[in-house]
């Protein structure tokens, strides 16, 4: 069976994750909502809080870790989020500088 | 065999306790093949983002833009809505690692399914608002890749839902055996994948066109 620790980390894991989700949702809405800042600023602290919160959810929702049975999945996960920084911001770079030249 | 060459970490599903290694490294390397087709999903959706991004912000001769048409309170009840339906499923995942019963599993599914659909439902609620203020997806090349990056996920939340209705007919006819359980966990991580998503298009593309 199951040990009752394993199920209350489980448990835990779910919890934190869900009521961590919620504060950086509301604080990305709220900055957006109440226009706490410059809109640069804003936008910064919204891709800032984004970010964390995927985090959360990779470490909570999806379990993923340092753990060795998950290892393989984060470097997965880690090797995915090289190839698509470099296409994304390849992409951005390249369409950017087109458009400076353009202007 | 010796606990500290036992893998540590056991997939909130399956009660992995009493397996054979072999087995164990078997259910690993299958969720693993799931990882592999979700980060296939994830460059899809990456450069579904590029996309926006480039058109969003390089838009030429006053063309409109999907930013004057969103609505921060929809957006915010689509969002708690999927984000909940997260933690939901983390409730299914939860019942059937306690080994509960199928009407425990059954109850957060189907409470996982109506959250989803009430995000659906929003969505195109949205979408069809903006049909009729004149914000279609042919009048600019942003307003083509807000539907096309959005409406993506929009369809992966509907096949999501579809995989639901499946596992709640598997686990109807074979019970809770091992193979079900282990297709709990595939939709799972598809399930959260979503959630990541969405939290990337709403910081990205509704928070964002709303600020700025």
């Amino acid at each position: 069976m199951t040990s009752f620790r394993a199920l209350r980390s489980d448990f835990l894991a779910y919890g934190t994750g869900y009521l961590l989700s919620l504060a950086l949702t509301l604080g990305a809405f709220s900055v957006a909502y109440y226009r706490l800042a410059a809109p640069e600023v804003s936008l910064a602290v919204i891709l800032v809080l984004g970010f964390v919160q995927i985090i959360v959810h990779m470490r909570c929702f999806l379990h993923l870790s340092w753990q060795r049975s998950a290892q393989s999945d984060l470097m997965l996960v880690l090797f995915s989020t090289l190839i698509i920084a470099l296409m994304v911001g390849g992409t951005l770079i390249i369409f950017f500088n087109l458009r400076m030249r353009m202007m | 065999m010796p606990r500290i060459s036992e893998p540590e970490l056991l997939h909130t599903g399956l009660n992995l306790d009493n397996y054979p290694p072999a087995r164990l490294a078997q259910v690993e390397s299958g969720v693993f093949g799931f990882w592999v087709f979700l980060m296939s999903d994830a460059v899809i959706f990456a450069l579904l983002f590029g996309v926006f991004g480039t058109m969003i912000y390089a838009s030429v001769a006053g063309a409109p833009t999907p930013d004057s048409e969103f609505k921060i309170s929809a957006t915010f009840r689509e969002t708690m809505a999927l984000l909940s339906s997260s933690f939901t499923y983390g409730l299914v995942s939860l019942s059937l690692k306690l080994g509960a019963r199928r009407r425990w599993v059954a109850l957060w599914l189907a409470v996982t399914f109506l959250l989803g659909a009430y995000f659906l439902d929003g969505e195109a609620h949205d979408f069809i608002d903006m049909f009729h203020v004149g914000a279609a997806p042919e009048h600019s090349g942003a307003l083509s890749a807000f539907f096309v990056l959005v409406g993506t996920h929009g369809l992966h939340v509907t096949s999501g839902m579809i995989w639901i209705l499946l596992m709640g007919a598997q686990m109807a006819i074979y019970g809770l055996d091992e193979r079900v359980k282990i297709n709990f966990i595939r939709l799972g991580l598809f399930w959260h994948f979503l959630d990541v998503v969405w939290v990337c298009i709403f910081s990205v593309v509704y928070l964002r066109g709303i600020v700025s």
